[in-house]
């Protein structure tokens, strides 16, 4: 079980708690990009884009590089916990459905047992 | 009771998902049942229907056709609590009694995944592998993405709930 901290908690909230912040996500979930890049998708200053991104970074959502003067942003390490989290609900619904089927099986089953007798 | 090699932990009877490659996800289940009946429940639509949407997901199924041919179609409507209904399509590629089905997933606009259900009958059980292929590795990484990140608002409701219950927990009164 992941063990989350409030510090982790309270960090994540207020990073997802804002619309541009979550079409950053969203955009990074699709490319990696440069900050200047953001700044023109989402109409925004550069300096307004650095902020959001700062927020996403200290969450752990969003990691940066420097290459030359080019800043790019990438999902950071979260990304991999979501990813996770994503496969274990993906498996649970998987999980919910197969022991309905099981049921269903199960009383195909019996009706076959039963009709089986009948005939002898 | 031959273990010839490490056999995934699927042969139990749990559930196992898996990310098994950049363009590939694979769900594995051990059945109570002999392969032909898993595959009638898989194919036959009043049965079909019974199980797909578990109870209890907070989705429904309203509506759900199935021409489980070489080429026929499939439909199905399923309404996620109050939300517009969506629906799911797409085409089989393969029906194979009882080993085997192959259908696409078409309801994304671009290209989607391809399903492969097999059912292996082993001693009156029958092993169930869905193996979705995707036409890409940014294609894949987006459906997870998205199913990560548009659940954003509903995630955020539960981050939420979570903080208003560690702090009624740290401050009881």
């Amino acid at each position: 079980m992941v063990q989350f901290s409030k510090v982790h908690l309270d960090s994540s909230f207020g990073a997802l708690s804002d619309a541009t912040r979550r079409g950053v996500l969203e955009q990074l979930g699709r490319a990696d990009a440069s900050i200047t890049e953001l700044a023109e998708k989402f109409h925004m200053t550069l300096t307004g884009m650095k902020k959001h991104v700062g927020v996403l970074e200290e969450a752990g959502l969003v990691t940066t590089e420097k290459v030359g003067r080019v800043r790019t942003c990438k999902l950071g390490p979260r990304r991999l916990e979501e990813e996770t989290a994503w496969i274990e609900r993906y498996r649970q619904l998987w999980d919910a459905r197969f022991d309905e089927l099981d049921r269903v099986v199960e009383e195909l089953k019996r009706k076959e047992e039963i009709h089986g007798r009948n005939k002898e | 009771m031959d273990a010839t090699k490490n056999e995934p932990t699927a042969l139990k009877s749990g559930t196992t998902a898996q990310r098994k490659s950049e363009r590939e996800f694979v769900v594995t289940r051990t059945i109570n049942g002999p392969a032909r009946l898993v595959f009638e429940a898989w194919t036959r639509p009043e049965l079909f229907s019974r199980w797909w949407i578990p109870k209890g997901s907070g989705m429904s199924l309203l509506s759900c056709e199935l021409d489980a041919r070489v080429g026929g179609k499939y439909r199905l409507v399923i309404q996620f609590g109050d939300s517009k209904p969506m629906e799911f399509f797409g085409q089989y590629l393969e029906v194979t009694p009882p080993s085997r089905l192959v259908w696409t997933n078409e309801e994304a606009n671009e290209p989607g995944a391809v399903t492969t259900a097999t059912f292996e009958e082993k001693a009156g059980k029958t092993l169930v592998v869905v193996h979705d292929l995707y036409p890409s590795k940014e294609a894949l990484d987006a459906a997870i993405a998205s199913g990560a990140t548009s659940g954003l608002p509903e995630q955020l409701q539960q981050l939420e709930d979570l903080l208003v219950s560690l702090g009624a927990s740290a401050q009881p009164s």
